[in-house]
C-alpha cells in the first residue's frame, strides 16, 4: 500500500493506524537482521503514536495528511529524547532535547515514526559502509550496497519496511541511494525544507527531502515537510511548493534537455537507460534535446572542497565537553584529540582534513576560494541552459548497486560516483531520482531530472510522467 | 598515486593539529597519499582563471533574515547536564585548560 | 607619566562591549549577567548538533547605532566563522564578522577635542565562562575546570580604534568617553566590573618624532579604567627599557597583572593560529537600506560631546571645563540644566552637580531635580549659606528627595531674622571703625571684611547679600 492509500483509509476510519503500523514491524522483523536499515526500531512509541491517531479519528478529528503513515527517519534528523547517532560513535547514545522541524511536523500531519535509519557516518559516503554501526545492504541483493549516505532510509522504502523514508542530500545522499535501491528519492530546492534538527554535513549544500516508492508519495511528503521555518535564517519565504496536484499534468509541451557532458562516464546499461528514458518522455510529448552543462565537470571538486571545509567547521563541536563520547586525557587538548581519534572513523576524518587543509592560510584562495567561483560559474551554466530547457535529465548514478567493499579502499573512486548529482546541491535547485528499469545485473536504475529553482511542481510534473513510462 | 603529491606529510601533521585529531603514523601516510590523490583531481579547480567571477557563497540571494528580541524558554539544566561527559557544581567539567584563548 | 624623554608612545584599544538586548545574538536565551550557571541556554546557544542561528533584529541595530555614534559608515556586512578549538566555545567556531564588517570609519572625539580614529566596530558572539579549579585558583596548576555557557551567544560589538592614542591619560579618556556614548545611546551597560565593557590594548613606543610603527605587544586582562592606565605606564616603560638597552620588543600577548603591577607574557606552546575563516553558511548577509540606517541614526539621543556643549553654554564655562565632562559623564546634565531653568545659578548648579551629586553615587533617575533646584534657590538668595545648602543638598541625596524648605527648618538653618541682622551689622561696624571709614571713602572691597565678620558672628546664618545691602545703606546714610 501506497502512503497515500493508508493515510485515506486511515482518515476515513477504513483502516487503523495500528494494523498499519504492525504489519510494518511485522515485515521490519522479518528481514531487518539481513538489511540492517534501522539503527533503531522504536517499536513501543510507534505503536503508541498509532494508537493515538485511532482515538482522534474516533473521536473526529482529522489527525492528518500522513495519518497512520510509518515513516523512517535517518538517523541524522534531530528527535527528542530518541538517540541520534549520525552513524558515528562520538554521538552514541545522545538523545537531543529537541525535535527537528521536520520531526514536528511529521508529528502534526499524522504520521509514525517507526525508526532512525543508518547512515554514512555524518552523511559522508555513498554507500553506508561509513556506518559506526555496520554496513546497510540493498533489498534487492543483500551482496551489494544500498548507496549512501542515506542508504538506510532508500533500504527501508525499497523492502517495504516503511512507505515513507526522510533522507538528507549534501551531493547526492537521497538520489544516489534511491536510484540503487529502485525508490524515489528527491532534493528539493535550497531552503524549502528546513534544517533546523538536521545535524550539519555541509550547511550550504544539505537539504532533507523525500524518499517514498511512488512519485505521489514523495509530493505528499514534501508537501507535509516543506515550507518557511523561522529557525533557519536560510529558509525560503512561504508555503511548502504545490506539487500533489500537477502528478497527471503530463509532460506535453515541456522542453526536457539531455545534459551532454554527464553522459560520458556512464556504464552502457545504465546509458541505456537514460535513453530509453528520454525517448519515454519524448513519447509523452516532450520536446527532448542535447543540453549542454559545461562547467559541470569542474563541480566534483568544486564540491568536495566546499563540502569538506563546512564539514571542518561542523564537526569542530563533536569535543568532549558537552554531549556525545570523551577520551580522558591530561588536559584539554589532549582529551580532544584522544576524543576525536577515537569517536570518527576514517572517511570523517578524511574529509575533516581535507576541508581544515581547503581552509588553511596559503590556500584558501586556491581551493576553498575558488570552489565558490566555480559554484558561480556553474549556476551560470545553469541559467543558460534553463533559458532553453524547462527541465535537465542524466542518469542518477553512473553504475548500478556495487559489492560491499568495492570501492571502500579508494576514496576517490567513491567521490566519483556523486558526479551526477552534486551540480544540483552547488546551484541549491531541486532534483528527482525515479526508477526506471534495470541493468545487465538485474539491479534498478535510476534517472534523474532537474530543475531551476522552486521548480518543484514541474519536476514532480516529470516524475509522474516518467513513473508511468517507467518498465515494469 | 601521484607523481608529485600536493600536500607533503608535514602538511597533514599540521592540519590534523589544527583539527585536534590525533593520528596514527599509519593513518597520516595513508591520508597524505588519499588527499593529495583527492587534490591532484581538484588541480583543474585550483588552475581555473576565474578573473571576474565573484564566488558564491551560498545558494539563495537572501539579505536580512532577522528575529525579533523576544525570550523564548531555555532548556532545563539537568537535561542539558545529563547529556555531558562530566559535570559539577552546575557546570560542565573539563580537563585542566594549558593556555588562554587565542 | 607615560611619556619618557625621546620617547613617543602608540597606543590602539579593541574595546568588546556587551549589547543590551532582552536575548542572545543568534537565540531567545536571556541575556542577564549573574544567573546560575547553564540556566539560560538552548541547543542554538549550546551548539547542539542540528541547531541553527538566527540574527537578533536588536543586536543589529544597537551595533548600528553604535557605529553610527562613532561617525563609521554603516555597511552591507556578512558573518564568518572563527575557527578554533576552546571550552568557552559551545561550536569551537565563533560566529564573527570578518572582512566585510557593519560599521568601518568613524572617529571619536575626546573632550579636549583630540580625535582618535575607530577602524571598525563589528558583530560578533560572545563566549561561556571557564572557572579553573585546584589549589592555586589559576590557569596555572589547576587541575581541572568547569564551563557555563549563559554568556555564550551575548552579542558584542568590537570596536577597535586607530593606532591614535599617544599616553595613558588618553587611553583613559578615550575609554570614558566611548563607554558614555554607549551608556548614552543604550547600546550597553557598559560595566566593566560585570565584563560588559573589556579592552586589550595594543602599545608600542617609537623614536619621538618617528612616523615608523614599533613593534607592538596586546595586552590583555584590563578589568578597569584604571588598570589600562596603570598598564600602559608599565608597559611602555618595559619597552624603553628593551630598546634602551638594544634588545627588541617581541610582537606577543601580555597578560596584565593587576596585584603584581606588571604584565607577562602569555605565549604558550600552541602552534600559530590560524583561523581558518569562511562565511558562515547557516546566515546570510545584512544589508541594512538607507531607510533602516536614517532610522536608527534618527533615533540617537543627543551624544555626550553635544551635550557638554549644551550644558557648557548654558554654565558660561568651557566644553572641556572639568565640572562639565564629569556632569555629561554621570548623566547629570539635565538636573543642571533644569535647575538652571528653575532660577539657580548657572555656575553654581554646574559645581554642586560636578561635586556633591557626583560623590553622593546617586543615579541621575534617582535624584529629585525639584529639590536639587530649590536647594540652589535657596542658597542663591541668601536663605541658605554654602554650608548650609551642602547639608541639606546631602539630606536630599541620601533621602532620595524631600522637602528642602523643611530640611533646613529641621536643622535650625532659618535665615537670620532681619532685626538681628541689622543688629549684627552696626555692631561690626561700631567695632571696627578704622575699616569703617575707609569703606566709606569708597574701598569698596572691604565689604567682604566685614561680611566675613557677621558670618563669624552669626556662626554662618546670615545671608552675605542682605549683609552688603545693610553696609551699602549705612554708608549711604552716614555720608
Amino acid at each position: 500500500m501506497t502512503a497515500v492509500e493508508i493515510a485515506a483509509d486511515v482518515r476515513a476510519g477504513r483502516r487503523s493506524a495500528r494494523e498499519v503500523v504492525e504489519a510494518h514491524l511485522e515485515t521490519i522483523a522479518a528481514r531487518e537482521q539481513e538489511v540492517h536499515a534501522f539503527n533503531l526500531v522504536l517499536h513501543a512509541d510507534a505503536l503508541g503514536a498509532a494508537d493515538v491517531i485511532d482515538r482522534r479519528v474516533a473521536a473526529g478529528d482529522d489527525p492528518g495528511p500522513l495519518a497512520g503513515v510509518p515513516i523512517a527517519l535517518k538517523d541524522n534528523l534531530a528527535t527528542r529524547g530518541i538517540p541520534t547517532t549520525c552513524g558515528s560513535r562520538i554521538l552514541d547514545g545522545w538523545r537531543p532535547p529537541y525535535d527537528a522541524t521536520v520531526v514536528t511536523r511529521l508529528r502534526e500531519a499524522g504520521a509514525v515514526i517507526v525508526g532512525k535509519t543508518n547512515m554514512d557516518e555524518f552523511a559522508m559516503g555513498s554507500s553506508t559502509e561509513n556506518s559506526a554501526f555496520g554496513p546497510t545492504r540493498n533489498p534487492h541483493d543483500p551482496s551489494r550496497v544500498p548507496g549512501g549516505s542515506s542508504g538506510g532510509s532508500a533500504a527501508a522504502v525499497a523492502a517495504g519496511f516503511v512507505p515513507l523514508a526522510l533522507g538528507s542530500d549534501t551531493g547526492g545522499s537521497i538520489r544516489q541511494p534511491a536510484a540503487l535501491c529502485g525508490v524515489v528519492g528527491m532534493k528539493p530546492t535550497y531552503g524549502v525544507v528546513s534544517r533546523y534538527g538536521l545535524v550539519a554535513f555541509a550547511s550550504s549544500l544539505d537539504q532533507i527531502g523525500p524518499l517514498a516508492a511512488t512519485v505521489a508519495d514523495a509530493a505528499a511528503l514534501l508537501e507535509v515537510i516543506g515550507g518557511h521555518d523561522p529557525l533557519d535564517s536560510t529558509s525560503i519565504a512561504g508555503p511548502a511548493p504545490r506539487v500533489r496536484g500537477v502528478l497527471d499534468d503530463g509532460v506535453e509541451g515541456l522542453r526536457v534537455g539531455v545534459v551532454r557532458e554527464l553522459t560520458g562516464g556512464l556504464d552502457p546499461d545504465v546509458a541505456a537507460r537514460l535513453n530509453e528514458a528520454a525517448a519515454a518522455l519524448a513519447g509523452a510529448g516532450a520536446k527532448v534535446d542535447d543540453a549542454s552543462v559545461p562547467s559541470v565537470g569542474l563541480g566534483l571538486s568544486a564540491y568536495y572542497l566546499i563540502a569538506t571545509a563546512e564539514a571542518s567547521s561542523n564537526l569542530a563541536r563533536y569535543d568532549g565537553v558537552r554531549y556525545g563520547l570523551r577520551v580522558d586525557a591530561e588536559d584539554v587538548t589532549a582529551m580532544y584529540g584522544a576524543t576525536r581519534a577515537a569517536g570518527f572513523g576514517a572517511e570523517v576524518k578524511r574529509r575533516i582534513m581535507l576541508g581544515t587543509y581547503a581552509l588553511s592560510a596559503g590556500y584558501y584562495d586556491a581551493y576553498y576560494g575558488q570552489a565558490q567561483r566555480v559554484r558561480t560559474l556553474l549556476i551560470r551554466d545553469f541559467e543558460a541552459a534553463y533559458a532553453q530547457f524547462d527541465l535537465l535529465l542524466s542518469a542518477t548514478s553512473p553504475t548500478t548497486a556495487f559489492p560491499l567493499g568495492a570501492k571502500s579502499d579508494d576514496p576517490l573512486a567513491m567521490y566519483l560516483s556523486d558526479v551526477c548529482t552534486i551540480p544540483s546541491n552547488l546551484a541549491g535547485h531541486p532534483a528527482a531520482s525515479v526508477p526506471f528499469g534495470t541493468g545487465d545485473d538485474g539491479m534498478p536504475v535510476g534517472i534523474q531530472l532537474y530543475a531551476p529553482a522552486l521548480g518543484e511542481p514541474v519536476l514532480f510534473r516529470a516524475a509522474a510522467a516518467l513513473e508511468r513510462s517507467a518498465p515494469r | 598515486m601521484v607523481d608529485k603529491p600536493s600536500l607533503s606529510r608535514d602538511d597533514v601533521v599540521h592540519v590534523a593539529v589544527l583539527a585536534r585529531l590525533v593520528l596514527t603514523d599509519a593513518e597520516i601516510d595513508e591520508f597524505t597519499g588519499q588527499l593529495a590523490a583527492v587534490l591532484e583531481h581538484a588541480a583543474d579547480v585550483a588552475a581555473l582563471d576565474t578573473s571576474g567571477v565573484p564566488p558564491t557563497a551560498h545558494p539563495l540571494p537572501l539579505v536580512n533574515v532577522l528575529r525579533d528580541d523576544v525570550v523564548r524558554p531555555s532548556l532545563d539544566r539537568d537535561e542539558v547536564l545529563a547529556a555531558a561527559p562530566a559535570a559539577e557544581s552546575g557546570r560542565f567539567k573539563v580537563p585542566r585548560i594549558l593556555g588562554d584563548a587565542p | 607619566m607615560t611619556d619618557v624623554a625621546g620617547w613617543e608612545t602608540v597606543i590602539g584599544l579593541e574595546v568588546h562591549c556587551e549589547l543590551a538586548t532582552a536575548t542572545k545574538l543568534f537565540c531567545g536565551c536571556p541575556n542577564v549577567f549573574g544567573d546560575e550557571p547553564n540556566t539560560n541556554v538552548c541547543p542554538v546557544c549550546l551548539g547542539l548538533p542540528g541547531s541553527l542561528p538566527v540574527l537578533n533584529r536588536r543586536s543589529v541595530e544597537l551595533a548600528m547605532a553604535v557605529g553610527t555614534a562613532l561617525h563609521c559608515e554603516v555597511r552591507p556586512s556578512v558573518f564568518h566563522r572563527k575557527n578554533y578549538f576552546y571550552p568557552d566555545m559551545p561550536k569551537d567556531y565563533q560566529v564573527s564578522q570578518y572582512d566585510q564588517p557593519i560599521n568601518v570609519g568613524g572617529h571619536l572625539d575626546l573632550p579636549d577635542g583630540t580625535r582618535i580614529g575607530v577602524t571598525r566596530a563589528h558583530m560578533e558572539e560572545d563566549t561561556g565562562k571557564t572557572t579553573h579549579v585546584g589549589e592555586s585558583g589559576r590557569i596555572h596548576g589547576a587541575d581541572y575546570a568547569l564551563v557555563d555557557y549563559n554568556r555564550a551567544g551575548v552579542p558584542l560589538v568590537e570596536i577597535v580604534s586607530e593606532p591614535d592614542i599617544r599616553s595613558a591619560d588618553e587611553a583613559r579618556a578615550y575609554v570614558n568617553e566611548l563607554r558614555a556614548i554607549l551608556v548614552a545611546i543604550g547600546a550597553s551597560d557598559a560595566r566593566m566590573e560585570e565584563g560588559s565593557l573589556r579592552i586589550d590594548a595594543n602599545v608600542s613606543v617609537r623614536p619621538a618624532g618617528s612616523s615608523a610603527l614599533g613593534t607592538r605587544a596586546e595586552i590583555k586582562n584590563l578589568n578597569s579604567v584604571r588598570s589600562l592606565g596603570r598598564a600602559v605606564d608599565y608597559e611602555v616603560r618595559r619597552q624603553i627599557g628593551l630598546l634602551e638597552a638594544g634588545d627588541k620588543v617581541v610582537q606577543e600577548t601580555r597578560h596584565w597583572n593587576e596585584d603584581a603591577g606588571r604584565t607577562s607574557s602569555m605565549r604558550s606552546k600552541e602552534e600559530a593560529y590560524d583561523y581558518r575563516y569562511f562565511p558562515e553558511p547557516d546566515l546570510v548577509p545584512l544589508a541594512p537600506s538607507d531607510r533602516w540606517r536614517d532610522a536608527v541614526a534618527a533615533g540617537l539621543p543627543a551624544l555626550p560631546a553635544d551635550r557638554r556643549r549644551l550644558l557648557a553654554a548654558a554654565a558660561g564655562v568651557a566644553a572641556d571645563h572639568q565640572a562639565v565632562v564629569t556632569v555629561v559623564a554621570l548623566g547629570l546634565d539635565d538636573l543642571v540644566t533644569a535647575a538652571v531653568a528653575g532660577g539657580a545659578d548657572p555656575r553654581l548648579a554646574l559645581n554642586r552637580a560636578a561635586n556633591e551629586v557626583a560623590a553622593a553615587h546617586v543615579a541621575p533617575a534617582d535624584v529629585d531635580g525639584a529639590a536639587f533646584t530649590t536647594v540652589l534657590v535657596m542658597e542663591g538668595d541668601g536663605r541658605l549659606t554654602s554650608t548650609q545648602a551642602k547639608q541639606v543638598l546631602a539630606d536630599v541625596l541620601a533621602g532620595g528627595g524631600g522637602d528642602p524648605v523643611a530640611i533646613a527648618r529641621a536643622r535650625g538653618f532659618e535665615a537670620l531674622g532681619a532685626d538681628a541682622l541689622t543688629g549684627a551689622v552696626d555692631q561690626v561696624v561700631a567695632d571696627n571703625p578704622g575699616e569703617w571709614a575707609r569703606f566709606k571713602e569708597g574701598e569698596a572691597k572691604l565689604a567682604g571684611f566685614f561680611v566675613g565678620k557677621v558670618m563669624a558672628a552669626t556662626q554662618g546664618r546670615a545671608d552675605g547679600r542682605a549683609v552688603t545691602a545693610r553696609l551699602r545703606e549705612l554708608a549711604a546714610a552716614n555720608r
